[in-house]
């Protein structure tokens, strides 16, 4: 297998883009990660978009990128996994370096939630979250399904510190220029807020905004030969049953745990010299339940844990370093391409911030 | 949902009734190709026991566009007599009625009018076990 580096970065700012469609969002990042990595074409375009077709009427959005990155000829596909998209569109590229078949390649990810009235996000997050017939006819939405995953977990081990997580994200996003909502809140603002479905509160789960991020991935002969700097990188994914009810264990993660033990397992990296985590805090009892399926915390301890400071940016394992789905945004394909804090070199990040 | 996606399914969401597994008994609300579990490809249809146990429940109060006008509503994971866990809607209760752990039963209710054309969808919902007196 060929290695496989990021040489390149791209990303907006997650907000509401009310001037932007979600192809010049997506054109933006993937120009600005081309310029970062000094190539000026590429082998392939991966794009990852969870929603386009439902809320901007759009599909083809691979040889639409192609368009609009000036990269006309170049082959260029689409990938939809949900709130993975981005990771989808990843996983591919990843794949065509390591193959040995591409050198260098274009990854996008993008969404444009805003083009949506809020009911209309949570329709397209029905149709991501479960079968159209079952969980769609009946109206039991993503947030429904955490909801009873919540409850599920309070019983079996409690739910204290769970409603910590948004305070901690929102604490790692506090003045970082490109997150949706760059300030601090309280614990009990959290607790305060109503619940959109109970247990869940509007504060434990992830806002509306538009944000597009693009990476160019190279592989290691050409990683030696670009200027930019490079890091390399180790991908995997995994699946589980649609619904988690029909899973043994609902409240562990099966796709966490299997992909984070191979991805970790091909880097030769243990658990414990794991230096940061991004975790998909979309909703609190998510973090929490990717945290534990991961192998980062004991069952039931996550919250615990998060109380005691260990996710904090100087704890023992610091958790969304630019303020996770939660508070640094959420635009479903475009998340995963976003880096974190490790992924960054300090010159890059004062260049971005001075264009912000 | 597409009124003809609505059509090919109706059987589970008026008589709960769908495919067993014969080797692994994994049950498949959906026409299965090969079992999920183990991958047998012989299955026999069955009905599931219309009541069971509430196990959790919640509340959606800012519902998908399509459910506007039913919410708030209530959605719950059930365990049925048999094992089996389903979601359902939840209806037929008093606000102080709902509580983990309560017998509920399997009714046949409206559940919504779909698209354009109003077309209107039934479906199973389950309600609190009626008490004698």
């Amino acid at each position: 297998m060929v290695g496989v580096y990021v040489a390149g970065v791209g990303f907006t700012k997650i907000a509401e883009h009310w001037d932007k469609d979600l192809e010049q969002l997506m054109a933006e990042a993937a120009v600005k990660a081309l310029e970062d990595a000094g190539v000026s074409t590429v082998n392939a375009i991966y794009v990852g978009c969870a929603l386009s077709e439902y809320l901007q009427c759009q599909a083809n959005l691979g040889a639409l990128m192609a368009e609009c990155t000036g990269l006309v000829g170049v082959p260029a596909f689409r990938s939809e996994a949900a709130e993975a998209s981005g990771a989808a569109a990843l996983y591919s590229g990843f794949c065509d370096i390591a193959s040995g078949r591409s050198e260098a390649v274009l990854v996008i990810g993008g969404e444009k939630l805003s083009d949506g009235l809020p009911e209309e996000v949570s329709s397209g997050m029905l149709m991501m979250s479960g079968r159209s017939w079952y969980e769609g006819f009946m109206g039991a939405d993503f947030y429904a399904i955490s909801a009873l995953l919540y409850r599920l977990y309070s019983k079996r081990y409690g739910d204290e510190g769970i409603p910590f997580f948004p305070v901690i994200s929102h604490e790692h996003a506090e003045g970082v220029a490109h997150a949706q909502y760059p300030f601090k809140i309280t614990l009990d603002r959290v607790l305060e807020s109503p619940f959109i479905a109970e247990p869940l509160r509007m504060l434990e789960v992830s806002g509306i905004g538009d944000g597009a991020a693009a990476l160019v991935l190279v592989s290691e002969g050409l990683a030696r030969r670009l200027k930019s700097p490079k890091i390399k990188i180790f991908i995997s994914s995994a699946t589980d049953y649609m619904n988690p009810f029909d899973r043994e264990d609902p409240l562990r993660l099966q796709s966490v745990m299997l992909s984070v033990s191979k991805v970790l397992e091909q880097a030769g990296v243990s658990r414990g010299e794991v230096n940061m985590v991004e975790l998909h805090d979309s909703v609190s009892i998510l973090g929490a339940l990717c945290l534990e399926s991961g192998g980062f915390s004991p069952p039931g301890a996550a919250g615990k844990l998060a109380m005691k400071g260990e996710f904090g940016l100087n704890g023992r394992l610091p958790c969304n370093t630019f303020g996770g789905l939660k508070a640094r945004g959420h635009p479903f394909g475009a998340t995963a391409i976003y880096p974190s804090r490790g992924d960054i070199s300090p010159a890059y990040w004062a260049c971005w911030e001075e264009s912000a | 949902m597409r009124v003809t996606g609505y059509w090919r399914n109706i059987s589970f969401l008026y008589r709960l009734a769908g495919w067993k597994c014969i080797h692994c008994g994994t049950f498949h609300h959906y026409k299965p190709v090969v079992c999920r579990r183990c991958r047998s490809r012989e299955f026999t249809q069955v009905e599931l026991p219309g009541s069971g146990r509430l196990i959790a429940y919640t509340v959606i109060r800012s519902p998908p566009k399509e459910f506007e006008r039913y919410a708030p509503y209530s959605i719950g994971l059930i365990e049925l007599e048999d094992g089996t866990k389903i979601l359902s809607q939840l209806t037929d209760f008093k606000e102080d009625e709902l509580r983990d752990g309560i017998r509920v039963e399997a009714v046949f209710r409206r559940v919504r009018v779909n698209g354009e054309q109003g077309i209107i969808e039934y479906g199973y919902k389950f309600r609190p076990v009626l008490s004698r007196s």
